[in-house]
This record gives C-alpha cells, sequence and structure tokens, in this order.
C-alpha cells in the first residue's frame, strides 16, 4: 500500500510539470487562473498522500490551509480582477511558444542535476519529487520572465510559490506550522496588493502592458 | 512587560491607531510619538543586554545576542528621526497636492507596520520567521513607492515587487534545504529551525545541501541587499518614494537583509569548513561596488545617485563579511551602522532640497547654501561623510576594509579603490554646484526638520572618533560570532 | 503450433476490425452531432462499392502510382502483425520492435507521398508536402514515446514492453503518464484526425490526408481507404499495448483468449468514443500550428524519460 502510495505521490509531482508547462504554453488569461486552481488541488492531493503516508498530522492542516487559499480564494479573486478589469485578450510573450518551450526542456534538465545529489542525501520517502519541485519553480520563473502583461506574471508568481511549497512538503513533510501559516499570510496579503497595483497601473496606464512600465532607466 | 515584547508591540499598535487616525493634522505627531516609544523600548533592551548578555525571548523563538542589538537601537533611532522628518516633509507633500488624506493614513499605518517587520525580522530566532518577516517587509512598502500614483512610481513599485518576490521565493527553497539539513542533524525536542540550534549543530550539517542552501539564500537575500546582478528594483524604488522611505530603504531594510545573510553565512561556514561561502560573497561585493560605482556616472536624479551608493556600500560591506576574519567583519559591522546613519541623513537634506527646488534632477537644483545655509551644509556634510572622508566613521571602517582587502585579498584591493574613487568624483562633483554657487531653489513653507540630520551626522563624526566600550565590546563579539 | 495460430489471428483481426472501429468512430461523431450517422458497417459497405468499380487512373500515372496502394497495404499489415493485439506470442515480433514499427509507419508515408506528387497536379504535391511536415515533426516524438515504455520494459520489443508492464504487480509509472499525454497528440496527428486534419472535409486547401488520396478510385482507393483504417487500428492497439495492456493474452490458448477478445473490443470501443469526443470538442489547427502541436507531443515524451531518469520509475 505504501509503494502506491509513493507512486501516487510521484505521479502528483509529475502532473506539477505538466501542468507548469501547460502554463508556460497558454495563451489564454482565463486558462491561466484554471490551470493554477489545477496545479493547486495536485499539491494538495499530494501533500494529503505524503500525510497519509508519514503519520503527520500538521501536513492535513498544511493541505487544508493550502486548499482554502490557492484552490478556492485566490483563483476567486483573481477571477474578480479579471472581470473588472476587463482583460481576456491572447498572451502576448516575448518569445514564441515553441522556443519557450525548448528552453523550459533545458531548464527541467538543469534542475533535475542540481536536486540528483541532494535526492540521494534525502530521508523523506519521495526524493525525487524535489527535483521536480525545482524545475516547477524554474519554469514558473520563465514564465514570469518572457510574458508581457502584468496578470500572467502574477500568476506566474504564484505558481512559483506552488512549487515551493511542494518542495518542502516532499524533502521535508512540510515545514514548521507557524512558519506556514506565515508564508500563506504572506501570499495573501501579496495578492491583495498585486489586485490593488493592477487597478492602479491599468488607471494609470489604460492596459496592464509591461512595456509601459520600462520608461525607467538612465538618459 | 520584557522591553523585547514592547519593542514589537509598539509599532504594531502604532499602525493599528494611524490606520485609523493617519490624516489628520497630528497624525504625524502620533507616528513620532510611537516611534519615540519603540525607541525607548529598544534603549531598555540594550541596557538589558550590556548587563546581562544575551537574551532568549518566548520560547526561544526571540533571541538578542551582540550581532542583533545594535542592529536593533540603530533601527529604532533611524525610525524615530526618520519620523521626525517625515512631519514637515508629507506635510508640505500634502500641501502641494502629491497626496490625499487617505494615502497619509496608508503611509503612517504601513511606516509603522514595516518598523514591526524589520524589527521582527531582527530579532527572531527562527529561520522561517526570518524569512516571513523579510517578505512581509518588502510588501508594507511596496505600496509606499507608488503612493505617488505617478506612472513612475508605479513602474518603480511593480519591479520592486516582482524582483523582490522571486528573489524571496529563492530564499524560501534556500529555507526549505536548510530546513532538510537540520531535520537530518537535530534530534527530537529542538526545534530545527532556531538559529541558535542550526549554531550548536553546524559542524554536522551536510555540506552539500549546505552549499545548495546558501547559494540560494545569498541569491534571495542578496537581491534585497541589492547586489549586482540583482539589483535593477533598487535605483527605481529608493528614488521613485517618498524621501522618507527611501531613507529608511536604504539605511535600514538593506542591513536587515544582509544580517540575514550574515546569519546563513555562519551556519553555512560551519558546514562545510572552506571558505565557498566567503568567496561568493566577495564575488558579489566586488560585482556591486564596480556596477553601481560606473553606474554612478550617468544619473541625472539625485534620489537615483544616492541609491546607487547605497549598492556600492551594501557591496562593500558584503566584500567585507566575505572576507572573513576579526578585522574585516568589525570593519563591516561598523560599516553597516555608519551607513545608515550618513546614507539616512543624506536622504533627510535632499528630500529638502528637491522639494526646495520642486525637483529630483540634479540639473535643476543649484546653490542650497544662499537660500538655506541648513539645508546647504547639512547635504554637503552628509556627502563627504557617505564618501569617506574623514574624521567620519565611514573613513574608519573604508580604511580597516581596504587594509585587509590589501593583507588578505591584494588583487582585490586596487579594484575596491577604483570604485571608491569613482564613486567620489561622481558624487562630488554633482553635489558641489547644487550646494553652492547662483541658486534657483525657493524656500519651504514649514521648517525642515534639520535636527534629525545633524544628529546623524554628529554620531558619524563620534564614532569615527571615538567607538564607545559597549558598542566596541559588541563589535568583537559579533565579529567572532561571524568568524571567517 | 500455438504460434502459429496466434501469429494468425494476430493478422486477421485487424483485416476484419478495423473498417469496423472507424465506422463506430464515425457513428459516435455523428451521434455527438445529433445525426442518426450511417451505422457502423458503413466502411465495409464502402469497400464493397470501391471494389466492384473500374479504376480510373491518369496519363501521366508512372508505376509507382499503381503499386503504392499495394504496398501500403502491405506495410500496415506488417505493422499490426507485430503490434501485441490478443496475445504476446507472436513469432514475427522477433522480426521488427519498436523502432522498426516506426519505420515501417515512415516507410509508408514516403510511398503515399511519392504517390501523391506522382500525377502532377497541384493538391497532391500539396498534401505531400503537409504530410511530410507532420510526419517530420511526429516521428521523434512517437520515438520518444516508445523510448519511455521501453525504459521501463528494458527491451524495444513490444512484445517485452507488454509483459513487463501487464504482467508484472500495478504500479504508476510517471513516464507513462507523460507518454501517454504524448501519444494521444501523436495519434491524432498520424492519422489526420480533428485537430491537425480534418477526415470528412471536402475542402481542397484544408486537406492533408485525403488530399494523398486524391486520383486514386476503385480497388485502389479501396485498398487505400482500407490501409487509414488499418493505420488507425495499429496506432489504437499500440497504445492500448503500452498504456492498457491488462488482459493481453501470454499464449493464444482458447482459454486466454476468450478474455483478450472481449476486453480489446471494450478497449477500442472506449478508444472509438474517446477519439470522437476530441473530434468533436475541438476545432481544426491552422496548418501553421501544427509544428506546435506536434512539438508539445515531443516535448512531453522528453519530459516522461526525464522523469523516469529522476524518479527511477
Amino acid at each position: 500500500m505504501t509503494t502506491l502510495s509513493i507512486q501516487l505521490v510521484n505521479l502528483f509531482a509529475a502532473f506539477l510539470l505538466m501542468l507548469a508547462f501547460a502554463m508556460l504554453a497558454q495563451r489564454r488569461v482565463l486558462s491561466l487562473v484554471n490551470l493554477y486552481a489545477l496545479q493547486g488541488l495536485t499539491v494538495v492531493a499530494a501533500t494529503t498522500v505524503v500525510a497519509h503516508v508519514t503519520h503527520q498530522q500538521h501536513l492535513y492542516y498544511s493541505a487544508g490551509l493550502t486548499l482554502a487559499l490557492k484552490v478556492c480564494f485566490i483563483p476567486w479573486i483573481l477571477h474578480r480582477l479579471i472581470k473588472r478589469l476587463n482583460v481576456r485578450w491572447d498572451v502576448e510573450t516575448l518569445i514564441n511558444i515553441p522556443s519557450t518551450m525548448l528552453v523550459g526542456i533545458v531548464l527541467v534538465v538543469f534542475a533535475f542535476n542540481l536536486a540528483l545529489p541532494i535526492s540521494k542525501l534525502s530521508s523523506s520517502v519521495v526524493p525525487g519529487t524535489l527535483g521536480i519541485a525545482l524545475a516547477c519553480v524554474l519554469l514558473s520563473f520563465m514564465m514570469m520572465i518572457t510574458r508581457s502583461k502584468a496578470l500572467p506574471q502574477v500568476i506566474g508568481f504564484l505558481a512559483m510559490e506552488n512549487a515551493l511549497f511542494f518542495a518542502a512538503t516532499s524533502a521535508t513533510y512540510g515545514m514548521p506550522m507557524v512558519v506556514e501559516l506565515g508564508i500563506a499570510l504572506d501570499v495573501l496579503v501579496g495578492v491583495f496588493i498585486l489586485g490593488v497595483f493592477l487597478f492602479q497601473i491599468s488607471e494609470q496606464f489604460e492596459s496592464l502592458d509591461i512595456h509601459h512600465l520600462e520608461n525607467l532607466k538612465e538618459d | 512587560m520584557s522591553p523585547l515584547v514592547l519593542v514589537l508591540i509598539s509599532p504594531l499598535v502604532g499602525a493599528l491607531v494611524l490606520a485609523l487616525l493617519g490624516q489628520r493634522p497630528y497624525g504625524r505627531d502620533i507616528n513620532v510619538v510611537f516611534s519615540f516609544a519603540t525607541f525607548l523600548a529598544s534603549a531598555f533592551l540594550t541596557a538589558r543586554i550590556v548587563a546581562n548578555g544575551s537574551v532568549f525571548a518566548l520560547d526561544q523563538q526571540f533571541f538578542i545576542d551582540s550581532l542583533n542589538v545594535f542592529l536593533v537601537t540603530l533601527t529604532t533611532l533611524i525610525g524615530f528621526t526618520t519620523s521626525i522628518f517625515s512631519r514637515p516633509y508629507m506635510r508640505i507633500e500634502e500641501e502641494r497636492g502629491k497626496m490625499s488624506p487617505n494615502r497619509m493614513r496608508l503611509y503612517f499605518s504601513m511606516y509603522q507596520l514595516f518598523n514591526f517587520c524589520m524589527l521582527l525580522a531582527l530579532t527572531t530566532n527562527n529561520m522561517g520567521i526570518l524569512w516571513v518577516a523579510m517578505e512581509a517587509a518588502t510588501l508594507t512598502t511596496v505600496l509606499l513607492v507608488s503612493v505617488y500614483r505617478t506612472p513612475a512610481s508605479l513602474e518603480a513599485a511593480w519591479k520592486y515587487f516582482i524582483l523582490c518576490g522571486v528573489g524571496i521565493a529563492q530564499a524560501l527553497f534556500g529555507t526549505i534545504l536548510l530546513y532538510m539539513a537540520a531535520q537530518r542533524v537535530i534530534g527530537e525536542g529542538r526545534n530545527p529551525m532556531l538559529w541558535t540550534n542550526l549554531n550548536a549543530v553546524k559542524f554536522h550539517l551536510n555540506p552539500v545541501i549546505m552549499s545548495l542552501a546558501f547559494v540560494f539564500l545569498l541569491v534571495g537575500y542578496g537581491t534585497k541587499v541589492g547586489l549586482a546582478p540583482l539589483h535593477n528594483w533598487l535605483p527605481d524604488a529608493h528614488a521613485e518614494g517618498p524621501t522618507p522611505i527611501s531613507a529608511v530603504l536604504s539605511g535600514l531594510l538593506l542591513n536587515v537583509a544582509l544580517y540575514a545573510v550574515i546569519r546563513c553565512k555562519v551556519l553555512t561556514d560551519g558546514a562545510l569548513g572552506n571558505h565557498f561561502a566567503g568567496y561568493l560573497m566577495i564575488g558579489f561585493g566586488l560585482l556591486s561596488v564596480l556596477v553601481a560605482a560606473f553606474s554612478l556616472l550617468r544619473q541625472k536624479d539625485i534620489k537615483r545617485m544616492f541609491s546607487y551608493s547605497s549598492i556600492e556600500h551594501m557591496g562593500l560591506m558584503t566584500f567585507a563579511f566575505g572576507m572573513g576574519g576579526p578585522i574585516a567583519n568589525f570593519a563591516g559591522l561598523l560599516h553597516m551602522t555608519v551607513h545608515a546613519l550618513s546614507k539616512s541623513a543624506v536622504f533627510y537634506a535632499v528630500g529638502h532640497a528637491a522639494q526646495k527646488a520642486g525637483s529630483q534632477i540634479m540639473d535643476q537644483i543649484r546653490g542650497l547654501m544662499k537660500i538655506s545655509p541648513t539645508v546647504g551644509w547639512g547635504l554637503m556634510m552628509g556627502t563627504l561623510a557617505i564618501l569617506g572622508m574623514p574624521p567620519f566613521g565611514v573613513f574608519a571602517s573604508e580604511f580597516l576594509i581596504l587594509t585587509s582587502a590589501m593583507r588578505q585579498l591584494p588583487w582585490a584591493t586596487p579594484l575596491l579603490l577604483l570604485g571608491l574613487g569613482v564613486a567620489f568624483a561622481a558624487i562630488f562633483s554633482r553635489v558641489q554646484p547644487m550646494v553652492f554657487g547662483e541658486t534657483n531653489v525657493k524656500r519651504l513653507p514649514h521648517a525642515p526638520a534639520l535636527l534629525p540630520v545633524f544628529l546623524h551626522l554628529g554620531l558619524v563624526l563620534m564614532l569615527g572618533l571615538y567607538i564607545p566600550g559597549y558598542l566596541n565590546t559588541w563589535f568583537l563579539q559579533a565579529a567572532k560570532i561571524i568568524g571567517g | 503450433m500455438t504460434k502459429v495460430f496466434s501469429q494468425f489471428i494476430s493478422i486477421v483481426t485487424p483485416i476484419l476490425l478495423a473498417p469496423m472501429l472507424l465506422g463506430w468512430v464515425n457513428q459516435v461523431r455523428a451521434w455527438l452531432a445529433n445525426r442518426s450517422g450511417a451505422g457502423i458497417f458503413q466502411p465495409y459497405r464502402m469497400l464493397h462499392k470501391l471494389f466492384n468499380k473500374d479504376s480510373v487512373m491518369a496519363s501521366t500515372a508512372s508505376p509507382l502510382f499503381r503499386f503504392v496502394p499495394y504496398l501500403m497495404f502491405g506495410c500496415m499489415l506488417l505493422a499490426n502483425a507485430i503490434i501485441p493485439t490478443l496475445s504476446t506470442d507472436l513469432p514475427l515480433a522477433s522480426a521488427a520492435d519498436a523502432i522498426a514499427l516506426v519505420g515501417l509507419f515512415a516507410l509508408a508515408r514516403i510511398f503515399i507521398s511519392l504517390a501523391a506528387m506522382d500525377i502532377g497536379t497541384a493538391f497532391g504535391t500539396m498534401g505531400a508536402r503537409r504530410e511530410m511536415l507532420v510526419g517530420f515533426l511526429a516521428e521523434p516524438a512517437l520515438l520518444t514515446v516508445l523510448f519511455s515504455a521501453s525504459l521501463i520494459g528494458q527491451s524495444t520489443s513490444l512484445t517485452t514492453i507488454v509483459e513487463a508492464v501487464a504482467h508484472k504487480h500495478f504500479a504508476i509509472y510517471p513516464s507513462l503518464v507523460f507518454a501517454g499525454m504524448a501519444f494521444i497528440l501523436v495519434f491524432l496527428a498520424e492519422n489526420s484526425r480533428v485537430p491537425v486534419d480534418n477526415p470528412a472535409t471536402h475542402l481542397e486547401l484544408t486537406m492533408i490526408h485525403e488530399a494523398l488520396i486524391l486520383e486514386y478510385s476503385g480497388r485502389h482507393l479501396a485498398l487505400m481507404e482500407w490501409t487509414a483504417s488499418l493505420k488507425l487500428f495499429a496506432y489504437s492497439t499500440l497504445g492500448i499495448a503500452l498504456f492498457l495492456p491488462w488482459g493481453i493474452a501470454q499464449k493464444a490458448t482458447p482459454s486466454s483468449l476468450l478474455v483478450a477478445l472481449p476486453s480489446l473490443a471494450l478497449k477500442l470501443t472506449l478508444i472509438g468514443v474517446v477519439l470522437a469526443v476530441v473530434e468533436t470538442f475541438s476545432a481544426k489547427l491552422r496548418i501553421f500550428r501544427v509544428p506546435e502541436f506536434l512539438a508539445t507531443a515531443f516535448l512531453l515524451g522528453v519530459i516522461g524519460m526525464l522523469t523516469h531518469i529522476l524518479l527511477g520509475t
């Protein structure tokens, strides 16, 4: 039974990686938000299975917290933001999507390589997933860099935080509860601030194109 | 109540009160009162540390030792003087229509909350809470940077949020790896996230995990320190926000981030036993000094110029801590103190100067001495202080750093001298026509707050000539803790 | 003796059942479009009609043109013969493994493209170009899928892979999940299904597969249609063999066949429904988006292999 659970966690990790690539290849903002919610759900599922296998009670709480925050609340806020800002356009990318995917593969190989010696040392039941989590972090980071609109950058940031949470779960069975609460609070406040920001930016510039935000240079 | 708890509670209560009352005319004064209360509490705390040595609090979750005690007092002092400075400055800004009453409330309450986050980060023993506090400090200031709602400030705040957010995420990964290394070694019943526990077992932490963890922690917290090549957000954020915010960001938040890096470096040095962490810090520090010095030449906005100067000084400090050894560590700690004091003094003077001229562009500020000798002399003295002229304290610390570098890393010394020299030339040549010569600035409707400027400069001067006994002891003890 | 029998039914089953699979897919598509459809035996009626007609040929046709339909039929038949449909006890399997299977598909693709260009019409050449584009990108993707599977089975022989996955105790392989997704994308591309190509289109400028067989008529067209349905069948059974192999017999004994046949029928029914649903819910991609589609498939295949190396499964 335990081996099956471990394989299930590995499966969720692989699914997470797939979602990270799917977000990278997405053109529509609404599907990005839904993919983010799905990613949150995968992380919750993986955390619950790890909690079950390792009998760590606090992981159940942290899975519940993630469910409430990242699957329900934050996507709801993002949907409302999209509706009020009226942004439904196609996502513009700085380099075209096939090249983005190829660079993504290179990042995945890099992340796996980096994480391999650490996985060998880890005493966790699911050591291999640290590499996948690191790969997801790097992919979200790339998503932030290659988008030219504000909202996908925000979602990339949130996805990065998701991947980090998964890394914590798989490598160390989560962090102490107080730290996790603090991180959750930070994420929540961050999303609020970003929402306020997006309003300010769209009021000021009549658009959420990041290219408007590139005028501060020294000349 | 323990003074430590008072130090933390006072800004929290202040934030709540000012969230309700900040827009009233006496809101500014309430801000000063709360900052003073925090300062008093930290003075009591310091007195207790002087008497009794290091202190734990709240089941070991908080820890004050010689490394962070002077930083706590420094933070509360500069928080207090900045709130004094905020009084006339924000009043003038409000009268000029750049701030609305709601935004004043936001400004004051976020200011107190920001102080709380910094103090939390400095006093906590828990590496996870350190991360949370650093991220919270970023979040509280993001809205403050954009408070003027101009396109430039929105851009600056956005960059600040995104780049620092990404950086902090890397630091979170580093913290996770640190936790992983700790779990393997620290037994049951002892919290593996507490720095004191980690410090006790640092020689047993796994080197592979710790080296990767330190890289992520350095990149993450280093982004907040403003190390090149991760410094892009700094000039914008420090230049576009209100000047009091620039002062605390440059003076205090960079210090807190560097403090976080130092705590991690201590653990890494113990785990690895070689100079890997030190070399990384030396590399980043040197790069920052050079990049900042050469970027200084092209600046037209005065606050951007001084923020590049902050990057340069933080690079110098990182270099010093990277070198390690008792003298370099002592010099780094002294530099943290005097840089915070002089940079905030400079920003106070710059703030009023820019208000007089109506613009932050240096070509448009001329001849301050004619209209307002106090602001003029404040700016001149502050600039000389920050550039490392003797007998100000910055000269002492820079001298110590350079002599250690000559002894340990001779090849780096010419580069450092080059960076410092270029910065001196660039800044001095820009400030001189601003202070002397024909004037084009006007008087301010309210008296500028110049007590903070001269108070800070006085302290820097004193530290250049004489370091009080207890401060000396703390620096030496902290230098030993940092080791290397 | 059982070996010969098992190989025999492995050849006969596709020939007989492939048109029915095609008919089933078209029927489900019709139901989803709220039409009553033509019934699952319609392809058989079509084949019967075509075989009874004369074959008309252009005067510019070369012997290659007449020869290609038979060659294609032979290729697809051989491909079906080496994929374990009902049992893994196939003597022909030792002649060709997974890589040779891809080679067989490539051989078929080359000849049909040549035949399309043979007559010299514009549409034929256009179809040939597009077919080569799709195939050029789909082939590496298919290879990565097969490699992921063979990393698990420790061999590139399809029968060994099936035995490794089916007859060991149940395990979830994340790399196979990625390979499965990649395989679905390649399946849609290679069999000319929506979203890559609409098999029911009559607009020549949007055709890929239909453009290739535009010039054929009579028995040649019958063979080409049959070949297309055999290719669909081959891909379906390949997918079943790699990802859903439970129920495939190890020896062709009557008892195990009693299990294998219904399970095959059930799985093919399911695949037909899923294919029809995917086709109904997708819109056809513009031609310049097709490389992106296939790049995604390749990517997923590569990630599958990488996860296998990282996770060990």
